[in-house]
């Protein structure tokens, strides 16, 4: 296997996957302001897998573009994190896992500044500034929900308990961790866990939301082992265009 | 083609490019032109985009390639370079007040607008992080009520 191939996909597929499900709320979201500010989250989002997906197929070598590896893999060759794949549900639980997600990403991406590897500390230095500024809104608006009404704490929290014990599969190393650990690519993800539950446990306790105690992991979303039922739906969504007609562009 | 061209002659011909979302300010005001280069009748032009996800740097890049192709520059390189990777402060200082002119209120480090754009109140508050186009937050004027873009400043 070529770790760094892999690597890539893995930075690229959580991209693209969180990406496509932020899209979902394009013209249905409670508030125009809060359309808007999804649609913008989901277009940095899309832009980030540009990057990501594009040094992943030069990598590669094998003659795929971006686009083949967006929208001609099927749901077992994604390495997307679970968590990002789970249907957006309501408004609490989009923005709780923008939250976990921007937590991690943005001391991932700042990391990943310093890679031995040029192109990579380029793209995390380019998505970096995008990450921060969606950090700055998903916790902010934790915040305002889990501290705003008895529905809208009571929504998070539902959320939160079911997010959580996705959340543990970010943290969980595996051999192309280590290698790129080894070769000075990226930190081991389980590195940065302090760091991540530091951040995530200030923001629950100023939204007054308790933070589940479970240490359960769901896994196999970063290996394509097992991802849940849904992304094969959510693929069928974004694929059909290409799969329909292949080739097809504007 | 009769005179050779230059770099600056480049430059000024970019500069007449208007950004396709915010048409007050041109390419060059914008700072996502990184470099130009001329080695006879090859031209590079470097840009850089202002977000990663940004549907308004595809229109950009063919703007410029007719532009160019109308000044009679048939061989131009266009390349997009990531890194390092624009920031607001590359934005000219003509750019900044044609924003503020035309009621987008430039970026400010201290992460918000320093004054209404249309009345220049200071009494401005966020409306939403987020905007009309990526680059773009909206605020609004508590004293002339009006609500206005600000440019995030990143």
């Amino acid at each position: 296997m070529d770790h760094l191939f892999e690597f890539l996909l893995r930075q690229g597929d959580n991209a693209l996957v969180l990406g496509h499900r932020t899209s979902e709320w394009c013209g249905i979201a409670p508030a125009l302001e809060e359309d808007i500010a999804l649609t913008n989250t989901a277009l940095d989002l899309i832009g980030q897998t540009q990057l990501w997906l594009g040094y992943a197929a030069e990598v590669e070598g094998k003659g795929r573009s971006t686009n083949d590896l967006a929208f001609l893999r099927d749901a077992y060759d994604f390495k997307n994190l679970l968590m990002l794949e789970v249907p957006n549900a309501d408004f609490g639980r989009t923005l709780a896992r923008q939250f976990f997600f921007d937590a991690f990403q943005v001391p991932w991406l700042d990391a990943l500044q310093a890679s031995t590897d040029t192109r990579v500390a380029e793209i995390a230095a380019k998505s970096l500034k995008e990450a921060r500024y969606h950090l700055e809104r998903s916790s902010a608006t934790v915040i305002a929900l889990g501290d705003g009404t008895e529905d809208s704490n009571r929504r998070l929290q539902a959320a939160v308990d079911y997010l959580w014990p996705y959340t543990g599969e970010v943290f969980e190393d595996d051999a192309t961790d280590r290698a790129m650990a080894g070769s000075g690519v990226a930190p081991l993800p389980s590195d940065l866990r302090t760091q991540w539950e530091n951040v995530v446990s200030d923001t629950m306790m100023a939204a007054c939301l308790a933070r589940p105690e479970s240490q359960f992991a769901h896994k196999g979303g970063r290996t394509g082992v097992r991802h849940t039922e849904h992304l094969g739906h959510m693929l069928a969504t974004m694929q059909v265009l290409q799969r329909s007609h292949p080739g097809a562009a504007w | 083609m009769a005179a050779r061209i230059t770099e600056d002659q480049i430059w000024a011909w970019l500069e007449a490019v208007p950004d396709p979302e915010i048409p007050v300010i041109s390419v060059v005001d914008l700072g996502v032109i990184r470099g130009v280069e001329v080695s006879g009748d090859d031209v590079k032009v470097t840009i850089t985009p202002t977000y990663s996800g940004c549907p308004a740097m595809a229109v950009i890049a063919m703007d410029i390639e007719t532009a160019l192709a109308r000044q009679g520059v048939t061989r131009l390189n266009l390349e997009t370079r990531i890194a390092p990777p624009w920031t607001t402060d590359w934005l000219s200082e003509k750019g900044r007040a044609r924003l503020e002119e035309f009621g987008i209120a430039p970026p400010q480090a201290a992460g918000g607008p320093e004054r209404c754009p249309r009345c220049g109140s200071a009494a401005v508050e966020k409306v939403s992080q987020f905007g009309s186009t990526p680059c773009k937050a909206q605020w609004r004027c508590t004293d002339c009520l009006e609500p206005f873009d600000y440019f995030k400043c990143i």
